[in-house]
């Protein structure tokens, strides 16, 4: 952790509020991003117990599995989630522009420019927590192998129609949710935890109602206070007040809530199963509606706190202004979710179990590349965050003092400014280094001559301005600084090189298992068995 | 197939001294060369496309590569060199052309300015150029692992060399490995492991990992490649060998290539009493020093330890030492290139070359425990990674960065540290995650610390500077 | 398990007495010695486990109970897999054994799984001990189901419950952990199987002692350092098998059951008359917790009962690590949030202290960044809508 950091959390120990850890917004927030708030039954294996989830915080659609462990229910449930989510997708996927991409020609091997479609915007889903989005990557999985009536009549339990279509998009959001700055599946307490510093751990800071608490306390309650009330206190039922954020719930409410009702309802089925006549078992489906609706106002009485703490923390991140740069990362979202659409669209089969090793490899260069691309993008957006760059020595930020003008050698001399920045900071400058600064969102390079100590007023250090300064013999207006700027410079670069192309799967190598045999048929479905549990 | 069934191979299995321990009263230069004959045999007439090579600190991996590249070169066959940064591949270029000055040599480099070393151009037998398509027909080309993923070939090279193969990340290995027919991967398996700066978790069990080593996923996927390891250590004096072998290589045993007494640390200049000459005169008698100040949390730059450090550096260089050992018979003087401070962060190197120069000292190395892979010098003086914290964490305890910082000198190593580590090391809390499927690393870094700081407390000097 | 040795008994009466008179030991089970390593730095905790006082209780009567409970559908799930991996006299298990560990040994046609039961621990520890001495000679496989192991935590006995030990054809051990978290598509959850990993290494350190004892008689049973941990597959309830390498936890446990000697010193450091019965007033009780220290850090919220005392105390008092363990590292010998502060608002701290000037440089530069981001735009306006996210 920075020492700025620390600093604001200690401020925040001191102050009884949360302090800012940011200046601006870094993560790309959608008009109207899809709520999901999921609720899992203990010790099963992402046996969904119920659901709040759309886009319009007064009126969540509530879904209920009152048996978890009743596969047609189950199925039911993901059936109707499937009906919220896929249509909002959908809305997303049909709307495009025309955009530009570089590609390989598979005939000439050359790269070129062709015309292809990019979703004008991609839908956003967001989940309270860290482990909402380990859920939706575990519903993905069990749904995206899953078999419909109409892939496969023989199919023993058939899945509903949408069903793995669904699980292919879970699986893809969250897959997705793992590239840095990447803004398709968001955790509400990563988003907070990135803007604002608590006077709490981290670790504490993954429980939401907690996390708001410091950031925006009650009236009349310091941030800690109001934290250890949303953590612990409970009513004289012995029930939290505020519900954790889910996916797992309290014991307590398992065991003291939950557990009785479900016992009611499977006693209340029971019943109308054994019904004689038309007559009982109209009575009979009539306690069965009862007990279901007695479990759908426990699973909608845990949810709801947490999604209205979702939408408060939507509120409080608004009021932030977005980075410069979000909107570049945003359209790589973009992308990806056109990608995966075009994906589905042209029937390929769903996302493998495990990756082969060079998607694998693939994967790692990207997420690598996109975490170089945000350090330096949030840096370049927020002063705050450059200031964290610039006591760690990666920049340093001054006023120009002196610019003398100096050309290289060699038949046609180009412009190679000397330029002396008075700095306070301590930037771990190498012989030669290179360092970037921002011009016009471009970068410009210059490369580190030496310190200068008899700069005014403190050390400058001299730097030779190497690009970016036009054709001609004369420095183009305005690319070279001047004396009195404010400038900043970074020893970290500001755009990230793709990495080296690696081989086709089928021409994996034999340090890495391949050549590959047959090419794989399409994954099966997991094997179906009495007592599955999804 | 996951690692755990094929990548733990013999190693983590078997118990210590299960593996054919170095017999010790063979003649190590022998036993050295008989390890080397059966490495050129496999590489040039086996069978197996791969042949892998553990070489401890200092025990000749360098001769090894060269030896077997003029060998492969002269048996005809195109060989690419694959090293893992620029300065180790300009390394390269110089044996071989020192080796043989008639061997034509192509250095591919990057088209950043600076892209290789100057004095290669001084050499009319190496051409260099930032197009494979140039070098295309000589008989050796090296160049870095990053470089070559960037090459295009139809005619795969009869060979490769992978230098450095257990600092080589597996995805960079796969970039590479359709450059070659058959490779020969030497490294040191006790060394920082590769990393990434993202999670890569969710790959952590598959044979083919990216973030893993190259030499793991190259034996997870081909289990019954030989593998090879170099028995001597060459550097390490017969004070350190047993220690580093025990404490980091585990199952690997190795020995120092010299006896007791074969190699001497003296001083012209007496003691004055002070702590850092008696640490030096405890170092130069039994190879180990521990200069312990008081404990304290401190920030990482210890201002206290980081003078510690400079005085005895200052002092190794005024008391006139001289190191004699086996490679000639008068003693060679000790001076400010044979000297190098070890730290675990690049601050703390940076405190210790400002202290140095405060103290008028220049041309000492002062460097990070990455960056002083692979390196060799008669005196190290080390700042301890836990030296001051208020806790241990996973990276100061990682093995590779305490075997480095403790296997780079010929003589002596001196380590600065303040009192408390050991009960740091106690209070650790071991709650670490366990990933199924991946085979458990040896040793664990926890305790191969305890074994160095057993060992150096045998060696301490209390000092209150 | 023998009686403590008459040394360590005076020792075991004095940590009678910090329980309180006629309070039983809270024995330590398997997860509780496992988790002595989660902060292994911690005195008070030491004092406390050592002494066998319920922390629990302790937290109850200090007006800060412990937030660990157990879900009764969670419960439901892990016996009936337990009871499912366990079916027809443990074919499935002894099969997962065998290909998983032992793929050389004949197959278990069929296997010996000897009646464990007897009265009190004592006796289900002697009665395993016996199991596993006459499984030695028979050749053939052996599952003990439930057996009772004994382990000596600084004088006196744990009890160990393992899920199963079975006994291979050529007389080695291998203790088998059931646990209900699946694994997906091969991995599951690292920190689960982490967790599993440390109390299994617990059960092994125990076996070893049970096989030390029948060295001395003769035969040597080989403890397998690797345990086999089984789970439900995906998301089915079919167990699949994984084979975990214990031995760094074996080591790092036992290396921490050595230390819990050192509770009888930190003992000896206690005010004369200092007890821990829930039966005290909690001012009295708050006092005696007080009189050990604690080294509070928010993993503890997961691995201690008594975890929301100690942070209170640590924030009471002003400790940074109550902010995480990270945060210290950087701030050299300053250790209270004030002290921090007044360093890096210039009021105190030596300049060159490289950790003061770096806060004074870090309090410079953040307070430079939000001057600029404050000038370049209009204020805030107050945060999102007043209220409470629970109500």
């Amino acid at each position: 952790m920075s020492l700025i950091t620390t600093l604001a959390r200690l401020e925040a120990v001191r102050t009884g509020r949360a302090r800012p850890a940011a200046t601006v917004r870094h993560r790309h927030l959608s008009d109207r991003p899809l709520v999901f708030v999921p609720l899992t039954t203990a010790g099963e294996a992402g046996a969904p117990l119920g659901a709040l989830v759309g886009t319009d915080r007064d009126a969540p659609r509530l879904l209920v599995v009152p048996q978890p462990r009743d596969r047609d229910l189950r199925f039911a449930f993901l059936a109707e989630l499937a009906d919220i989510v896929l249509p909002h997708l959908e809305s997303c996927a049909d709307v495009v522009e025309r955009a530009e991409r570089a590609e390989t020609d598979p005939g000439t091997g050359k790269r070129v420019t062709v015309e292809v479609d990019l979703c004008a915007d991609a839908a956003q889903l967001i989940v309270p927590s860290r482990a909402g989005i380990d859920f939706v990557r575990l519903l993905g999985r069990s749904m995206r192998f899953r078999r419909t009536a109409e892939q496969d009549p023989e199919a023993p339990y058939p899945a509903p129609p949408r069903v793995p279509l669904l699980g292919r998009w879970l699986t893809h959001y969250a897959e997705r949710a793992r590239v840095p700055g990447s803004s398709l599946l968001l955790a509400m307490t990563d988003l907070l935890g990135r803007h604002w510093a608590t006077g709490q751990s981290t670790l504490e800071d993954q429980h939401l109602g907690a996390l708001l608490a410091w950031i925006d306390p009650p009236e009349g309650m310091s941030g800690a206070e109001a934290a250890e009330r949303a953590e612990l206190a409970r009513d004289p039922a012995g029930q939290l007040l505020c519900p954790p954020a889910g996916p797992a719930t309290d014991p307590a409410f398992d065991n003291r809530l939950l557990a009785p009702a479900i016992e009611r309802y499977d006693r209340a089925r029971a019943a109308l199963a054994a019904a004689e006549d038309g007559l009982e078992a109209d009575e009979r489906l009539g306690a069965v509606t009862a007990a279901e609706r007695e479990i759908r106002a426990l699973v909608e009485s845990r949810t709801r706190p947490t999604w209205d703490a979702v939408w408060r923390g939507l509120d409080l991140l608004r009021t932030l202004p977005p980075g410069a740069r979000v909107e570049e990362r945003w359209t790589r979202d973009r992308w990806s979710f056109t990608g995966h659409r075009d994906r589905v669209l042209a029937g390929e089969p769903p996302q493998p179990r495990r990756d082969d090793a060079v998607t694998a490899a693939n994967k790692l260069a990207a997420r690598e590349r996109e975490q170089a691309r945000l350090e330096a993008q949030e840096a370049l957006d927020d002063p705050l965050v450059m200031a964290g760059r610039r006591l760690a020595g990666e920049a340093f930020a001054g006023e120009v003092v002196d610019v003398v003008m100096a050309y290289s050698e060699g038949k046609r001399p180009s412009p190679r400014p000397l330029v002396t920045v008075r700095t306070d900071d301590r930037p771990h400058l190498g012989e030669r280094a290179k360092v970037y600064r921002s011009l016009d969102g471009r970068p410009q390079t210059a490369e580190f001559v030496g310190y200068d100590e008899q700069a005014e007023g403190g050390v400058g250090v001299v730097l030779r301005i190497v690009d970016k300064m036009g054709r001609g013999k004369e420095p183009a207006a305005g690319s070279v600084p001047e004396k009195g700027d404010r400038v900043c410079f970074t020893l970290f670069e500001h755009e990230q090189r793709g990495g080296a192309k690696l081989p086709d799967p089928e021409r994996t190598p034999w340090t890495h298992g391949g050549p590959p045999g047959e090419p794989a048929a399409p994954e099966a479905a997991d094997p179906v068995t009495e007592e599955d549990l999804l | 197939m996951t690692t755990a069934e094929a990548a733990a191979g013999p190693r983590a299995d078997l118990a210590p001294g299960a593996v054919a321990a170095p017999e010790a009263v063979a003649d190590p230069g022998a036993q050295a060369a008989r390890a080397t004959e059966a490495i050129l045999r496999d590489t040039l007439h086996g069978a197996e496309r791969g042949v892998v090579v553990d070489s401890p600190p200092g025990a000749g991996k360098s001769t090894l590569v060269v030896r077997a590249a003029l060998e492969l070169a002269e048996a005809g066959r195109p060989l690419m060199v694959v090293a893992q940064t620029n300065a180790q591949v300009d390394d390269l270029v110089l044996r071989l052309a020192e080796k043989n000055p008639e061997l034509p040599l192509g250095r591919l480099h990057s088209s950043d300015t600076d892209a290789y070393d100057k004095a290669l151009d001084g050499l009319p037998q190496v051409r260099t150029s930032a197009k494979a398509a140039d070098l295309a027909g000589l008989p050796v080309v090296l160049s870095t692992a990053a470089k070559w993923a960037h090459v295009k070939t139809d005619e795969p090279w009869r060979h490769a060399i992978v230098d450095e193969a257990y600092q080589m990340r597996s995805d960079a290995l796969l970039a590479v490995a359709g450059l070659f027919e058959r490779a020969l991967f030497v490294g040191d398996p006790g060394q920082l492991d590769p990393f990434s700066i993202v999670g890569g978790e969710q790959w952590a069990g598959l044979s083919y990992d990216p973030s893993a080593s190259a030499v793991t996923t190259l034996l997870a996927h081909n289990p019954g490649l030989p593998q090879h390891r170099l028995p001597v250590s060459w550097r390490l004096p017969a004070s350190a060998a047993p220690l580093v072998s025990d404490a980091f290589y585990p199952y690997t045993p190795f020995r120092s290539g010299t006896g007791d007494g074969d190699r001497r640390l003296a001083f012209a200049v007496p003691s004055d009493g002070s702590g850092p000459d008696r640490v030096i005169d405890e170092a130069a008698a039994s190879g180990w020093g521990l200069l312990e100040l008081p404990r304290r949390h401190t920030p990482r730059t210890d201002p206290e330890a980081v003078r510690a450090v400079a005085a005895v550096v200052r002092r190794l260089l005024d008391r006139d030492g001289a190191a004699l050992s086996e490679r000639s018979d008068r003693p060679a003087p000790l001076t400010a290139g044979r000297v190098a401070v070890g730290t675990a962060h690049r601050d703390q190197a940076a405190a210790v070359r400002a202290a140095l120069a405060k103290l008028g000292v220049s041309g000492v190395t002062v460097d990070t425990a990455n960056r002083l892979q692979g390196r060799e010098y008669d005196v190290t003086v080390v700042l301890h990674p836990l030296s001051g914290r208020p806790d241990a964490t996973a990276f100061h305890l990682e093995t590779g960065r305490l075997c480095v910082l403790a296997s780079r000198h010929r003589h002596a190593c001196i380590v600065v540290c303040r009192a408390g580590v050991g009960e740091l090391l106690d209070d650790y809390p071991s709650t670490e995650p366990v990933q199924l499927g991946t085979a458990v690393k040896f040793p664990d870094g926890w305790e191969a610390n305890h074994a160095v700081l057993a060992h150096l407390a045998r060696h301490r000097v209390s000092w209150r500077p | 398990m023998t009686a403590p040795a008459p040394a360590k008994s005076r020792a075991w009466a004095a940590l009678a007495e910090l329980r309180g008179p006629g309070v039983p030991a809270k024995a330590l089970d398997a997860r509780a010695l496992a988790a002595l390593a989660a902060n292994p730095g911690c005195r008070r905790r030491a004092i406390l486990d050592g002494a066998g006082v319920d922390k629990a209780a302790l937290a109850g009567a200090l007006g800060s109970p412990p937030a660990f409970g157990q879900s009764q559908f969670a419960f439901m799930r892990g016996n009936a897999f337990e009871a499912r991996v366990k079916a027809d006299g443990g074919a499935e298990l002894l099969r997962l054994v065998r290909e998983t560990l032992d793929p050389g040994a004949e197959p278990p046609a069929r296997a010996e799984v000897p009646d464990l039961s007897a009265t009190g621990p004592q006796g289900r520890v002697a009665r395993t001990a016996l199991a596993l001495r006459e499984a030695a000679g028979t050749g053939g496989w052996t599952l003990l189901d439930h057996p009772m192991l004994a382990l000596d935590v600084a004088g006196s006995p744990a009890f160990l419950e393992p899920d199963a030990v079975v006994v291979h054809p050529d007389g080695g051990w291998t203790v088998v952990e059931i646990k209900s978290f699946p694994v997906l598509d091969g991995s599951a959850d690292p920190a689960k199987v982490g967790a599993a990993a440390r109390q299994t290494a617990v059960y092994v350190l125990a076996l070893e002692e049970v096989a030390a004892r029948l060295a001395g008689q003769g035969t040597a049973p080989r403890v397998h350092h690797r345990v086999l941990l089984v789970c439900p597959k995906d998301f089915s309830n079919l167990p699949t098998a994984s084979a975990v390498d214990v031995r760094r936890q074996r080591a790092v446990t036992a290396r921490q059951l050595s230390r819990l000697t050192r509770v009888e010193e930190i003992a000896r450091t206690l005010p004369e008359g200092t007890c821990f019965s829930p039966e005290l007033p909690a001012e009295e009780l708050t006092a005696a917790v007080d009189s050990v220290p604690a080294s509070y850090a928010p993993e503890c919220l997961s691995t201690c009962d008594l975890a929301f005392h100690c942070r209170a105390r640590a924030r009471e008092s002003g400790a940074v690590a109550a902010l995480g363990r990270p945060v210290r590292a950087e701030l050299g010998g300053l250790s209270s949030v004030e002290d921090v502060l007044a360093a890096a608002r210039g009021e105190a701290g030596d300049p060159d202290d490289p950790a003061v000037a770096a806060l004074r440089r870090a309090a410079a530069l953040r307070a430079e960044a939000l001057d600029a981001a404050r000038a370049a735009r209009p204020p805030v306006p107050p945060a999102g809508p007043e209220g409470d996210p629970c109500h």
